[in-house]
């Protein structure tokens, strides 16, 4: 199911303990690695790079291609996607071969069959978002930096 | 949580301002601290490399000010908002964060005469050019455009003037030169216009004014639509790497976010230009209630202007309600709710007229502000324009005849009784003097 709304997205990063970023880089200036980083530190998710090209980030294990991270540790919660749009539904076929529960495509991947492979094979989807600037706008950070989060309530946030 | 899309009033009283996380505080708390501690000296490290959200010193930001932010950006529509010190600081910040030495802007020419000054001095005196266009001018506009120009400057009603810019169609002169269209929005407030909705893509706002509502602090804001394609070839300032960030390429890693983490983390941080905390709580309070007030506010400036249109000694108004106003179908088309309650108009009698009109009123305060929720009435040329050229004053649209009026939320009928003495006092001078 393709998600649209803040509050599905919501629902599926409360529900997400792991998360495999296919395309991680170890780059401090690359966006990945500022996704990266915000996770690893936030700690309230295990997050694995999935790239060929190097062994760690920060002293997290990468692994070579998600078929390799799911033999040693099963099926993430989320498949979060930082390739070129037109590697998107290579990804997203190594997604459903090794069962993961979601996809996530990141601002500009956005390929229509890759999206189709996911929503067909029943994977939630996400697409052309930012999984760290979705987690701080419901976790609250994002609202530290005068963006508008849209959320609106009177309740007290859970600590 | 819910996705509904909540109405202005709501948004005005909930957006930016949930319940305290820590003590559940309903109303916002006050942060009157300088600066945050650091959970560890890894946080300390991913926060000054912009990696992860949260406080470090409230030069950049802090919670009460982000709080201000968030409210005005939902108001006006847009992605996010950076505060500021006043709104000249507003726009010196959103210039500086597109604009360097040796760019180029373009504004119409009918602004606030601290905005001319600020881009004619000082913005030239740090080597970025204004060319000033003739308001309405959409020719003149497009021709002043350059290779280098980066933005292009308007006010939504024009101060004093009171003309109304054709947003749309502005914007999308400056669409097509790949630059974006900047809105001074402090007249309108985004009760009666949001830009953004029009095409502009960044606002900004002298908070000072109908925001705060109560003439008591300073502020200012710019707000993005988050909607500008940065990165298309225009604005190396953010789209190549910042030496003030070990080289981090402003779009590229933060993409939609990319104008407003550059106004704040390099140029906020450095020009300094930084709101009080203080001054943010009180302009929440504002915007609370800007939408009760600013329909009162209308109220009163129609029925000002439209005594004025009957007397005598009054010249002309130009007041974008009124039905013979050359502004009116702009302003039925941006302003539906209204065209503000700041307008002029001109006082026969010469410049003793007009002294002695000021010198006579009981209940208007005679000073340098709009927006108060008093009625404040002054003389620009004399005044607020004095440091224009005569040329620029003509531009701007000024006349030495000119009276510019403030309407607030008194009685509408206590005002019109004091115009009235003023108008008599005038007409005495002006009859001496024959």
């Amino acid at each position: 199911m393709i998600l649209e709304t803040a509050a599905e997205r919501r629902a599926l990063l409360d529900r997400s303990h792991t998360i495999a970023m296919v395309g991680a880089s170890p780059n401090p200036t690359r966006p990945s690695y500022f996704v990266f980083s915000y996770l690893r530190t936030r700690g309230r998710v295990e997050i694995a790079p999935i790239n060929p090209t190097i062994t760690e980030i920060d002293g997290v294990r990468a692994y070579p291609s998600l078929a390799a991270y799911a033999a040693e540790r099963g099926a993430p919660d989320i498949v979060d996607v930082f390739r070129r749009p037109q590697e998107a539904p290579q990804v997203a076929r190594e997604a459903v071969a090794i069962g993961a529960k979601a996809i996530w495509f990141q601002y500009g991947v956005v390929n229509e069959e890759a999206i189709r492979i996911a929503d067909e094979a029943g994977l939630d989807v996400v697409v052309d978002r930012c999984i760290k600037v979705e987690t701080a706008r419901f976790d609250g950070n994002l609202a530290l930096g005068g963006i508008n989060t849209g959320l609106l309530t009177a309740k007290r946030r859970a600590r | 949580m819910s996705d509904r899309s909540f109405g202005f009033r709501t948004r005005a009283l909930h957006a930016g301002t949930p319940p305290d996380g820590e003590t559940g505080a309903r109303a916002l708390p006050l942060h009157l601290s300088t600066s945050f501690v650091f959970d560890s000296t890894e946080h300390a490290a991913e926060l000054f490399a912009l990696r992860t959200y949260g406080n470090i010193y409230s030069r950049i930001g802090n919670p009460t000010v982000a709080a201000f932010e968030e409210k005005l950006a939902s108001l006006e529509g847009g992605l996010g908002a950076v505060a500021t010190a006043s709104g000249l600081a507003a726009q010196l910040c959103a210039v500086l964060a597109l604009a360097q030495n040796g760019d180029h802007l373009v504004a119409t020419a009918n602004l606030y005469g601290g905005t001319i000054t600020q881009f004619s001095v000082t913005l030239r005196r740090m080597g970025i050019e204004t060319t000033f266009v003739p308001a309405g001018d959409l020719d003149a506009l497009r021709g002043a455009l350059r290779e280098n120009t980066r933005a292009v400057f308007t006010e939504t009603i024009g101060n004093p003037s009171g003309n109304v810019a054709d947003l749309a169609a502005i914007a999308e002169i400056a669409h097509a030169a790949g630059v974006p269209l900047v809105v001074d929005n402090t007249f309108a407030t985004p009760y009666l216009c949001r830009p953004i909705e029009h095409g502009a893509d960044i606002v900004v706002h002298s908070a000072t004014k109908f925001i705060g509502g109560h003439g008591t602090v300073l502020g200012g804001a710019i707000v993005e639509s988050g909607r500008f394609p940065w990165g298309a070839g225009k604005h190396d300032l953010l789209a190549t790497p910042s030496p003030g960030y070990h080289g981090l390429n402003f779009v590229e890693t933060f993409g939609e976010y990319a104008f407003l983490t550059r106004a704040r983390a390099e140029v906020l941080r450095d020009v300094g230009a930084a709101i009080s905390p203080m001054n943010a709580w009180l302009l929440v309070q504002g915007l609370e209630t800007l939408a009760l007030r600013m329909p009162q506010h209308v109220a009163n400036a129609r029925a000002v202007a439209t005594f004025l249109r009957g007397r005598d000694e009054v010249a002309w108004v130009s007041y974008g309600d009124l039905p013979d106003s050359p502004e009116r179908t702009l302003a039925q088309r941006y302003l539906p709710l209204g065209a503000g309650a700041v307008f002029t108009f001109g006082l026969r009698g010469g410049r003793e007229a007009g002294r002695a009109f000021i010198e006579s009123l009981e209940l208007w305060s005679h000073l340098a502000n709009v927006g108060d929720a008093k009625s404040l009435v002054i003389h620009p040329a004399s005044t607020t324009h004095q440091q224009l050229s005569d040329e620029e004053l003509t531009a701007a649209g000024i006349g030495p005849d000119m009276i510019r009026l403030s309407v607030g939320l008194e009685d509408a009928e206590d005002l019109i009784w004091d115009l009235e003495r003023g108008l008599a006092a005038a007409k005495r001078v002006a009859e001496v003097a024959k």
